[in-house]
């Protein structure tokens, strides 16, 4: 079966998942997201890769962050920028997701930022627009996020050098986590030896050792001598039935406080792609003391957004 | 009309022959097999030379989509996908809109059906009124109407103490149930199984407990009343296991699986691929190769096609909102001999899931070439192999996992009480 995200040269055509690509082109884009960051700290932040090129941000669910880091990036990339908010499902009554991509289509654009509720949405697209279309994916269902995958990666590079030493444990809702999919798939390929999931079993999918994973039940075991802690989300609006007793509960068992993070390394690093839930997964003295990332991966995904649109629109 | 299908070897799992035999049909019946019968004057012969002739194919599960779903599908194309695939009987669950949960409903499908006159077409009336879990229907009433028995479709009977009492009530006339084993509260949101595949592409998992707690719970219900079971679509290892032992036990249960369960897993699904959005959903290799080999050893009695035309636009969405279901009348043969090759089963023993045992679990007189009755017969090249196309199926649905892919078998010769439904064009 055909990798759908790559062309018939082999290049990346689109972006929708980090699985199945190689290693040298999560480096190469990494590689090229760091040339970004020097742009974004600049006084006149632009450069014109993108000149003449309209990027439509089509997000049929709701998020103001990625969808606002995905503008500033094609804007300095100096592309036109038109957002699009269809957070309505093609279970109602009206235009097919097909039918807006073809809509959107005929307004010339370049290349659609796709985030849909339901996993491998943006495949869908992919495999429908014509053959100069770019797609990429900003958040698909519980599927892939690899924009943020990358953007992990860019950060776990920047403060830790070298993939093959490291112990990465990723906490929390992994069920329905695109985020840690993403970040899982994009660490392995780099190499890591030792990648954990910690939750409890009913936020654990299937088969997740398949993956490549280890998985912990116990926070404190889990996090013993790890090198990277990342957190993810608690999505109260994902949450159906009968996951989980109470926020409380979780963030008694599961919320990172300043001793859990004790029985990491000394210089360990603290993620979180989030928006934050102070209190349910991170407690605020961990949020805001000094081994938290959290702002630079923030400033790092513009740079990572600027380096995969435009080697996309170099294809 | 008299015909005579000559030089065929002809393949008859209901009187299990396998011989290079001519066929005489006259009045609609099977007037000898071998020698012609004093002063035989055929209006046809048909030379089947190279050919299988063998009784037409029974399938216990094809969508019709009438009433309700005309767009998808219609008596008219459903039938000639029939007749194009070989098949001479079918069964169509009652899940149509209305619901099949009234005589008159099923006296008109049986009606429309006779006028199109391509096969015989045997309703699987409602359980309970609109499917709904709750009001038992008339089905004495129903079962006069023409139903061959009764089964909830693929929607969930979550109420235990309905399913003891109906499964008391049809033990009473001694009607056969049809049960999709799978328990409605683990399979709820899930859209594929529950394992690998589904958590690498981020989908909501169904279980495989989910069955097995389902034919669990509908075997003690058995021990109870008394009632006869068909289980429809298994899906599972363990639950291929657990009928093994019902069986053992001897408990008048039976059950089938469809065709692209047969063939297919979860790895199918490859990037989120549509037409394998099926239901119960395509499980691990280990579960097919049990489901393959329990169809070898007759745990499991029969393959149907599952039959569910869907229109392209339906399929056109991401994987969850995709409608469930794939075309496959048209391939059940195919499928039952690409199994057959790659199991290493005689074609007798094979054909036998499509004729013979389904026609038992129907309760019908058909599934055999027997001198005075019906002839319903196939005859299909075993050896041409044809490339699945939307061109080439009849089926309103196009929708199949199996579209570009190279399968064996070929109908050339679709005969309903000896007259000629189907007949194949060269190529």
């Amino acid at each position: 079966m055909r990798n759908p995200q790559l062309n018939d040269k082999g290049e990346l055509q689109h972006l929708l998942t980090i699985e199945g690509l190689p290693r040298e082109t999560l480096t190469h884009i990494l590689d090229t997201a760091t040339s970004f960051v020097g742009v974004t700290a600049r006084e006149v932040k632009k450069v014109p890769l993108l000149r003449g090129k309209s990027v439509f941000n089509l997000f049929f669910e709701n998020s103001t962050r990625t969808r606002t880091t995905f503008e500033i990036a094609a804007k300095r990339l100096s592309a036109d920028v038109i957002n699009l908010n269809i957070a309505v499902s093609s279970h109602t009554k009206g235009e097919t997701l097909l039918d807006t991509v073809d809509n959107l289509s005929a307004m010339h654009a370049d290349m659609f930022v796709v985030r849909h509720a339901e996993s491998g949405a943006p495949h869908l697209i992919a495999g429908h627009v014509a053959s100069h279309l770019h797609v990429v994916n900003a958040g698909d269902g519980r599927h892939a996020h690899p924009t943020q995958g990358l953007l992990d990666l860019y950060t776990i590079r920047h403060y830790k050098k070298d993939f093959t030493r490291l112990s990465v444990a990723i906490v929390g809702d992994i069920l329905h986590s695109r985020v840690a999919r993403s970040l899982i798939h994009a660490l392995t390929v780099m190499g890591t030896p030792d990648v954990r999931v910690i939750g409890p079993m009913t936020l654990i999918p299937a088969g997740a050792e398949k993956l490549g994973v280890k998985v912990f039940y116990d926070l404190k075991q889990g996090l013993r001598d790890v090198d990277v802690v990342v957190m993810l989300r608690l999505q109260s609006e994902r949450m159906r039935g009968a996951l989980l007793p109470s926020a409380q509960e979780f963030f008694k068992y599961y919320g990172l406080t300043p001793e859990r993070l004790a029985l990491a390394k000394p210089d360990a690093i603290v993620m979180h792609p989030g928006p934050l839930n102070r209190g349910v997964e991170i407690d605020s003295a961990v949020a805001d003391g000094s081994h938290a990332v959290i702002l630079s991966q923030v400033t790092f995904g513009i740079a990572v957004r600027m380096a995969v649109m435009s080697i996309l629109a170099g294809n | 009309m008299k015909i005579h299908i000559k030089n065929g070897r002809l393949i008859d799992p209901g009187n299990n022959l396998d011989v290079r035999a001519d066929l005489f049909i006259a009045a609609g019946k099977v007037a000898a097999v071998g020698r012609a019968p004093a002063g035989f004057n055929a209006n046809r012969v048909i030379d089947a030379a190279g050919l299988v002739v063998c009784p037409g194919l029974i399938d216990l599960a094809a969508r019709l989509r009438e009433p309700g779903y005309e767009y998808k599908a219609t008596l008219e194309s459903e039938m000639l996908a029939a007749a194009a695939g070989g098949v001479t009987s079918l069964a169509c669950p009652p899940d149509t809109e209305p619901v099949l949960d009234e005589p008159g409903l099923v006296e008109m499908l049986k009606h429309r059906a006779k006028t199109l006159n391509l096969a015989h077409v045997y309703p699987v009336g409602a359980l309970t009124v609109r499917l709904a879990g709750e009001q038992l229907t008339e089905m004495a009433e129903l079962r006069d109407a023409g139903c061959v028995g009764f089964s909830h479709a693929d929607v969930p009977l979550q109420d235990n103490q309905v399913l003891w009492r109906a499964l008391q009530y049809a033990a009473t006339f001694g009607f056969r149930v049809w049960l999709r084993p799978q328990d409605g509260y683990l399979a709820k949101d899930g859209v594929a199984h529950d394992g690998e595949v589904a958590t690498r592409l981020g989908l909501a998992g169904i279980p495989a407990f989910a069955e097995t707690i389902a034919i669990a719970t509908i075997v003690e219900t058995m021990r109870a009343t008394g009632a006869r079971v068909h289980l429809c679509r298994l899906s599972t290892r363990d639950g291929v296991d657990m009928v093994r032992a019902a069986k053992r036990d001897g408990l008048p249960i039976s059950c089938d699986i469809g065709i692209h369960h047969a063939h297919l897993s979860e790895m199918d699904l490859g990037y989120f691929d549509s037409h394998c959005h099926l239901q119960p959903p395509l499980r691990s290799a280990r579960d097919r190769d049990a489901l393959r080999e329990g169809l070898k050893d007759g745990t499991i009695d029969a393959l149907c096609s599952d039959h569910t035309p869907v229109d392209e636009d339906s399929k056109l969405l991401p994987f969850a909102e995709s409608e469930v279901g794939a075309t496959g009348l048209e391939l059940l043969l195919p499928l039952t001999l690409k199994w057959a090759l790659e199991m290493k089963i005689p074609l007798v023993q094979a054909l036998a899931r499509i004729t013979k045992e389904p026609a038992r679990i129907l309760g019908v007189d058909a599934g055999h070439l027997s001198e005075g009755h019906n002839a319903d017969v196939c005859v299909f090249d075993a050896e041409h192999y044809g490339k699945v196309s939307v061109a080439a199926l009849k089926s309103q649905g196009k929708n199949t996992p199996f579209l570009g892919i190279e399968l064996p078998g070929k109908v050339c010769y679709t005969l309903l009480q000896g007259q000629v439904v189907y007949e194949a064009g060269n190529g």
